[in-house]
Order: structure tokens, then sequence, then C-alpha cells
């Protein structure tokens, strides 16, 4: 027993958790503000893989990792603001938007990677330093958890607190929730719907950008082109599965980054266990399970996905 | 000309027209900023889709998978279900497609393709019907359910092509399914090209969903769904087994692409995902705004910036990805009318909203 704990290293597993399941909590946390408000996020694939393409591109030719990340949230709001604009605006389908998101995010990242960065041969910026809090560190077990990590990991647990407080404790989060379940309702208590709900949505943008920038800056201090593989979508998994919630969107990510490395440790240390791909398909399959109504059904806001059209 | 034939002519010819025109002009700007000629990039690309040696047969073999997927979106928005697992059920198509034709040996052709083909057709609508069972059963969105079916889809894909014992060919050194028997395979119907029967299969699709579309008892159910669940349900149509029975249509024409590619073009699977097919199947079917008969036309341009690309890469360095770019641009404009009659400068802009699907299950509005 001792000696399958010491394999599994179970401090290491739990630390590789957390810090892989940064880039989805992020983007969860921002899904979350933005269909709270009403307006549906596919778009967080494209979001992310933008912020990690403009954090690392800015990066590498500022020299500074950390004028690398502002970019990343920058550009992720902007590209999400493009949401915004489609989808609140010009009452685009919000899918639709999300896809054309998705798509150009795909095109222009790869575009100017091929331009720019990809036969460049500078040193690139490298990754984000490790930051041991004092004290806090040394902790046996919760030390090396939760305190020797790098910046997106920070800003991710301090993120799920903010955006528990604006959601659940603020006017902001009364009257976000209000645009998402019945925005007519919301307009007639003399809310704008619409300011509401851009702000939440490049909000998103600035949450999904910052998960893109993990990868970049933070992982490997490089950018590959669609390096994003579809965490977007876990995202989205992620925050239907924790049922629109911050707290129970952080609990799905660790779920499924921490099946997934309890999988690829299995197959390493023993040799044995379930094929690699029933563990890939748990965070898709627990979702479906969950959007289907069993194990407690999540329920969307009410009004996400309809374009509002004042006095319609 | 009535004002009926004037909007039309707006929403099914113009828009796309201008749409895709605009989509070209932005993605010139997208090139010089990439430090590239827009004219010598988009010369290339029209080389590389249409003059080169064999360019247009091979347009068309692109065109083909474009088709079959973009009427299988379209089917689904005409009953108001967004149908984003295309992909998913492309890639659970060509898998039982592929296995049927790698284990029949010694049938005539006409026979063994036949079989394949429908093998196919039927692991996509099974597929598909699953997010059509959950939405009718239990309310579960389409649009979620789909999504993460297509990311299952690639790990079952994975799994059998991978592993020893599923279907994983003897003695190959990366991992791909046998490949299928020389029978099953679609003929060539041009000589010295790659175009292959299957784009006969698409052509014939076409007027086919139409017909079910708006000839059919099915047809009307189905856009009776669309148009209003409550009036149909008043009306006694079945909501539940209509949406059912349109996501098995729709799943069936997305695994008839995925086996008639594979049957076509590779003959075997392999496990490599190249995500992709089932969003610009949506984007097709957008740019020919659901209508079956617009759809070939959607399906060909897609085919010929998918075909051309690659050799504009190789001629100017400004990478393939440039088409997804002109692609996202073109949904822009296809799905904001407005952002087009804007651009023309039409006074009184349509501002209504471009109705694509119904939302949720019986909700009134809010």
């Amino acid at each position: 027993m001792t000696d399958f704990l010491h394999q599994l290293d179970p401090v290491s597993l739990l630390s590789i958790t957390l810090i892989t399941a940064t880039p989805l909590t992020l983007a969860a946390l921002g899904g979350m503000m933005c269909e709270r408000s009403g307006v549906v996020n596919i778009a967080l694939e494209g979001i992310m893989l933008t912020g990690a393409f403009v954090g690392y591109a800015v990066a590498f030719f500022t020299h500074n990792l950390w004028v690398g990340v502002g970019a990343a949230i920058l550009s992720g709001m902007i590209i999400a603001s493009l949401h915004a604009v489609l989808s609140i605006s010009f009452l685009v389908d919000q899918i639709v938007s999300g896809m054309v998101i998705n798509i150009l995010a795909v095109g222009i990242t790869g575009v100017f990677y091929r331009t720019y960065l990809e036969s460049a041969t500078a040193a690139g910026p490298g990754t984000l330093p490790h930051w041991d809090i004092p004290l806090l560190s040394s902790i046996p077990v919760i030390g090396p958890i939760f305190f020797q990590n790098q910046f997106v990991t920070y800003a991710m647990l301090i993120l799920i607190a903010v955006v528990h407080f604006i959601l659940f404790r603020t006017v902001w989060g009364l009257r976000t929730r209000a645009c998402g379940e019945h925005p007519r309702a919301a307009e007639t208590a003399g809310i704008n719907v619409y300011f509401v709900r851009y702000v939440n949505v490049i909000a998103s943008g600035a949450l999904a950008g910052l998960g893109g920038a993990y990868f970049s800056l933070q992982q490997i201090g490089n950018f590959l082109p669609n390096m994003t593989n579809g965490r977007g979508y876990i995202a989205l998994a992620a925050m239907i599965f924790g049922k629109w919630t911050p707290l129970g969107a952080f609990g799905a990510s660790l779920l499924f980054s921490g099946s997934d490395q309890i999988g690829s440790r299995m197959q390493s240390v023993f040799q044995v266990g379930v094929p690699l791909q029933f563990l890939g398909m748990l965070p898709y399959v627990l979702t479906i399970i969950v959007v289907a109504g069993a194990m407690g059904r999540a329920i969307a806001p009410a009004a996400v996905g309809r374009p509002y059209k004042k006095g319609s | 000309m009535s004002s009926r034939v004037t909007r039309w002519a707006f929403n099914a010819v113009l828009v796309p027209l201008v749409s895709v025109l605009s989509g070209f002009l932005v993605g010139a700007i997208a090139i010089v900023a990439a430090g590239a000629d827009p004219t010598q990039a988009y010369l290339a690309l029209f080389q590389g889709a249409f003059t080169n040696h064999n360019a247009f047969a091979e347009t068309l073999v692109s065109t083909t998978p474009y088709a079959l997927l973009g009427l299988a979106v379209a089917l689904g928005f005409r009953a108001g279900l967004f149908n984003i697992g295309a992909e998913g059920q492309f890639y659970i198509g060509s898998l039982t497609g592929i296995f049927v034709a790698y284990s029949i040996h010694g049938l005539p052709a006409v026979i063994e393709i036949p079989l394949g083909l429908l093998a196919g057709m039927a692991g996509g609508a099974l597929w598909a019907s699953i997010a059509g069972a959950l939405k009718a059963r239990f309310g579960a969105h389409e649009v979620i359910t789909t999504i993460m079916l297509n990311y299952v889809s690639f790990q079952v894909a994975s799994y059998l092509v991978d592993t020893p014992g599923r279907m994983l060919a003897p003695h190959v050194s990366t991992p791909r399914t046998p490949d299928a028997d020389p029978n099953a395979i679609l003929p060539i119907i041009l000589s010295g090209s790659r175009l292959h029967l299957g784009f006969i299969v698409a052509l014939l699709m076409v007027p086919a969903v139409w017909f079910l579309i708006e000839r059919t008892t099915i047809g009307f159910r189905l856009r009776a769904v669309g148009f209003n669940q409550g009036a149909a349900r008043t009306a006694g149509i079945s909501v539940g087994w209509t949406i059912v029975l349109t996501m098995a249509l729709s799943g069936a024409l997305a695994g008839l692409a995925g086996i008639v590619q594979v049957l076509g073009v590779n003959f075997h699977m392999t496990d490599t995902v190249a995500a992709g097919y089932g969003f610009d199947a949506i984007a097709v079917a957008l740019l020919a705004r659901s209508n079956p008969w617009g759809v070939l036309p959607a399906a060909f341009l897609f085919g010929a910036l998918h075909n051309g690309a690659s050799f504009m890469q190789l001629q100017t360095q400004v990478s393939a990805d440039l088409i997804s770019i002109v692609q996202a641009l073109v949904i822009i404009f296809v799905a904001a009318p407005s952002i087009v009659a804007f651009l023309l400068r039409l006074r009184r802009a349509p501002a209504e909203t471009v109705a694509i699907t119904q939302r949720g299950v019986d909700t009134p509005a809010a």
C-alpha cells in the first residue's frame, strides 16, 4: 500500500491536477460571467487560442512576460467584444457568433504565427517564474500544492473567489443574473441589458484570455498552432457540470484534469488500467449526463441564447 | 418586380454574394498584415483551386464531404436543430462504414458499395439520434450534447483504431484500420484524377434532401417543428419523434460524408482526427441559408478554398489558415445581413434577427 502511494505520489499528482485545471477554470469562469448575463459563449476555445498567441507574440517581441500576460488578457477582451457586437447589437445567433470566433482565431493565429514566429530564431521569453509564498509554501502537502505555483494559477485561485463574490454578493452580479434570467423584467427595473451583457461578455474574454496565457507563457514558453486543443470545450463542460457556479466549475475542472493525470499515471506506473481514451471521454460523458438531468439537473440561465431586442 | 422577389433576391443571392466578396476583401487586409501580396495570394489560391493540373477535379473531391455535411446541418436547421455534431457523426459513420467495408469479401461492387455506405449512414444516424433522444426526452440542449458527443467520438475512434484486437490493422507502422475490400471502394469517375463516385452521390443527395424537406410528410412535420413547436404539437405532430428522426437523418448524411470520404479517398481510417469539418459544415449550411440547392454552390466554394489553400501556402508563404479568416468573415456577413445592408448603403436596413434555430424546448419567449 505504501509502495502504491509512493509510486502514485499523491502530492505531485494533486499539484499537477491543480496546475492543469488552471486554464479550464479560468475559461469556465469567463463562460459563466457571459452565460449568467444571457449570452452563450462557445467561443472560449477561440478566445483562449487568441490569448495564448498574442500573449506569446507580445512577450517574444517585448522580452517581457508580464506585458505578454497583459496582452493576452487584452486580446481576449478584444475578440470577445466582437462576440458582443455580433450577438448583442447585430442579433446574430450566439452559437454562430461563437463559432465564427473559434474559426477566426484559428485563422488569425495560424496566419500570423507562420509569418512572424514560426521561423524566428531569437530566444523565446521563457516561462513565468515560480513563486514560493513565504511560510505557507513550507507547510507539508498543502504548501507544494497551493503555494509553489506560477502567476496564472495563483490568479485563478483568487479569481474563483472574485467571480463568486461579484456574481452572488454585488449589485452588478444581481443585475447580471437578472439579465440572464429575464431580460425584459431587468429592463423594466431600469437595468441597461445591453450594457450589462457587453461588460460581461468582455469580462469573459479577459478571463479566457488569461487562461490562454497559461498555455504559451506558463506551461511551455512557446506558441504552437491550435495549442489549446479543445480545452475551451472542456471548460464549457466544466462550467455546465459545475452548474454555472465558480466553485462548481473549479471542482469540475479539477475532476476533469485529475482524471486525465490519474489515467496517464496509472498507465505509466502500472502498465494497466482503463484505456486512456475512456478517461478522455469522462468530462464529456459526465456533462451529457448532467445536461440530461441525471445527477441533479443543470439548469442554464433561462434567457441564455436569446438575443434581446428592446421593446420586443 | 414584386417586393417579395426583391426580398428573395436580397436574401438568397445578394447577401451570400456580397458576404463572400467582403470575406475576401477583409482577408486581403489580413494578407497585407502578414506581409504578403493579396493579388498574388489570391491568384495562387485560384490556381490551386481551378487551373493547376487536376485542380478542378480535386476541388470537386473536396466539395463532396462539404456538400453532404452541409446538407446534414441544413436539414437540422429546418427543424430548428443546431447540429454541431456533424463532425462526430462523420467519424462514427466512417468507423461503422469502414468496419463493414473491410469485413466483407467477394461480393460484387454493386452490393459492397451500398452496404458500406449504408453502414456509414447507420452509424452517423445512431450517433446523432443520441443527441436527438436526449433533447426529446430530457430537453438537453443539442448544441451542448453534440459538442460533447464530438469529443466522445474522437476518443471512440482513437480507441478502436489504436487497439489491437479492435479495428487496428496488423503490421502497420502508424495505427490505422485495414483497407476496404477492393469491391467496396468507390470507383473513379474521371480517369487520371481522384474524383470518385461519391461526388455523384453528393449531387444526388441535394434533390433527395430537397424532396424530403419540401414534398414529404416527414419534411412537413420537420418544418412545422422548426417553425413553431407549440403549433406543431397542437396540430398532432409528435415533436419528440420528429426531433429524434431529424437528428437521425442529419446524422445519416454526416455519416455518409464520412464513409464516402473513406471509401473514395483514403480507403482506411487513421486515428488522427482532423477537426474542423463539422464547423465548416455549419458555415456551408449558413451560407446556403439552409436551402439544399444552396448547399451545392456553398460547398463548392469551401471545397475550392480548401483545395487552393495549400498551393497558396506553397507559393506565397501565406498560411493556409488564411481561408479560416475568409470563412469566418463570410459567416459573419451571412449571419448579420444588417451589416451587408449597411455596406450596400441600403436605407432601412433589415434589422430583424436571423432566426436560425428555435431555442429551448417549449420555453415561452422571454
